[in-house]
């Protein structure tokens, strides 16, 4: 499939994701906010330029800002991700670009534990700009504390297993002929 | 002028990113401040056509509930009906008033709407819920709202063509006159952003003296709620010592959790109420100039 087409897809599952499965669950705790919309940038592919990463990350968050009337809230955050991503990306995988192996970030092209951190790294950096633009709002700061961690751990959480119940089958790229 | 090219070109991608964060936070911080979004309107009706989608189908899982609510409403309203009553002085008799309008020099004050919640969310700090009536169905903003069942739940804050958005009393911005039923002392109920299960009364004074389980209604020091409706009862006194007021956790009647049916109530009168409360502000301060 198309990568702009399987992405505009993947776009719309996640915000309805979000807006009609998660955010209607009723909440088992005030801590407990399950957040994995933002799984979207990171699966985006290695392609993306780093401008386009901002303006999608700004349009992911935008659009979900929508549904939840706090125009700008999320759309801060991801743009806050999406401008951090390929940063990480870099630390975590051998230099040279070119020989990436796979087209998108996923734990079979960079192996689980640098996949893991690099889920972790952008979560916290997600949850701890969203919840301190709120707590801004509303000041609280051991709330605000306690928050990101719970927030960070419930979408590492999710995150994997989104990871493990939906397997990406990607195509291992290669420039050796066969 | 050639630097500042290279300057653009090399750090291209940062200035974009600085000036998409600006954008981001300005329409946050200025959507704070006067309680309703920037660009709301078109969104709106987007995110409202999805909404009352996804809504016909989770309408049916509330069915039972819903059905249950509006019985018991009816149940009171049907004990109201003038033929539930008699005049034991068999000197008069009953005439039933067949004019629409009200001959006993009475002036409507309160005019309700009926209206469907289409998006609801309880479990932010700022929690609004999304109606499918709007400007052209006569929602204002200030109006208040309340739930099939007669329990307080919030304020329209913003309004598209055809839908609304109600800011509900889970909403840590958001403050409703409120009194108790027994003694009639006002206060104010607020929500303090943590359990969605209980609200916060602040303002009544020690000397009143307050049970658990008492009714807390809604107040009549407000241009926008109906006084007298139900907001919750008190579950709990939190002694505070340093003032002569309560501090009182109150559990909301409303479930939030499970909105369905809603009513959208104007107060026909505000206009001329809060003209009147500008124009004595107005002419306190003026006697005060003068004073100086």
């Amino acid at each position: 499939m198309n990568d702009v087409l399987k992405n505009i897809i993947r776009f719309i599952l996640f915000i309805g994701l979000q807006v009609y499965v998660l955010d209607k669950v009723p909440a088992l705790h005030r801590f407990i906010i399950p957040i994995i919309y933002f799984l979207f940038i990171l699966w985006l592919p290695f392609s993306v330029s780093r401008f386009w990463l901002l303006i999608i990350g700004f349009i992911t968050g935008l659009s979900y800002d929508y549904f939840k009337n706090t125009p700008g809230l999320h759309a801060a955050a991801c743009v806050l991700i999406a401008y951090f991503r390929p940063f990480i990306v870099n630390i975590l995988i051998p230099k040279d670009t070119s020989e990436f192996n796979y087209s998108e970030p996923s734990a079979k092209a960079m192996g689980w534990a640098p996949y893991g951190v690099y889920v972790f790294a952008l979560s916290l950096l997600h949850h701890g700009y969203l919840l301190l633009l709120e707590w801004l709002d509303v000041g609280n700061i051991l709330d605000l504390l306690v928050k990101v961690v719970a927030t960070t751990a419930i979408s590492i959480l999710l995150i994997f297993t989104a990871e493990i119940l939906f397997p990406r089958r990607m195509k291992y790229r290669t420039n050796t002929a066969y | 002028m050639r630097n500042v090219f290279l300057f653009i070109r090399r750090y291209f991608t940062f200035i974009s990113f600085v000036l998409l964060q600006v954008l981001a936070l300005s329409m946050l911080f200025r959507y704070n401040k006067y309680q309703r979004a920037v660009f709301l309107g078109k969104a709106n009706e987007i995110t409202g056509y999805f909404n009352s989608k996804y809504d016909n189908v989770d309408d049916y899982f509330h069915l039972k509930e819903e059905n249950l609510r509006i019985h018991k409403m009816n149940d009171s309203l049907l004990n109201l009906l003038p033929g539930n009553f008699v005049k034991v002085d068999t000197g008069s008799h009953v005439i039933t008033d067949t004019v629409t309008y009200d001959t006993s020099y009475l002036v409507r004050k309160y005019l309700a709407k009926e209206a469907k919640v289409v998006s609801n969310s309880i479990n932010s700090q700022k929690n609004y819920f999304q109606i499918n009536r709007g400007a052209r169905q006569g929602i204002k903003d200030n109006m208040a709202v309340i739930n099939s069942d007669g329990s307080v739940v919030g304020q329209i804050v913003g309004v598209s063509d055809n839908f609304s958005q109600a800011m509900s009393l889970l909403h840590v911005h958001s403050t409703v006159s409120a009194m108790m039923k027994k003694s009639r002392n006002n206060g104010r109920i607020e929500w303090d952003g943590q359990s969605p299960f209980y609200l916060t009364l602040k303002n009544i004074p020690k000397s009143d003296s307050v049970l658990v389980g008492d009714t807390v209604l809604t107040g009549i020091n407000s241009y926008n709620y109906p006084p007298g409706w139900i907001i919750g009862r008190v579950s709990e006194i939190v002694e505070d010592k340093s003032t002569n007021f309560y501090v009182l956790r109150v559990r909301p009647s409303a479930n939030f959790q499970n909105l369905q049916q809603v009513f959208v109530i104007e107060n026909l009168q505000r206009e001329e109420q809060v003209t009147l409360d500008k124009a004595t502000q107005k002419k306190v301060d003026d006697l005060n100039k003068r004073k100086q």
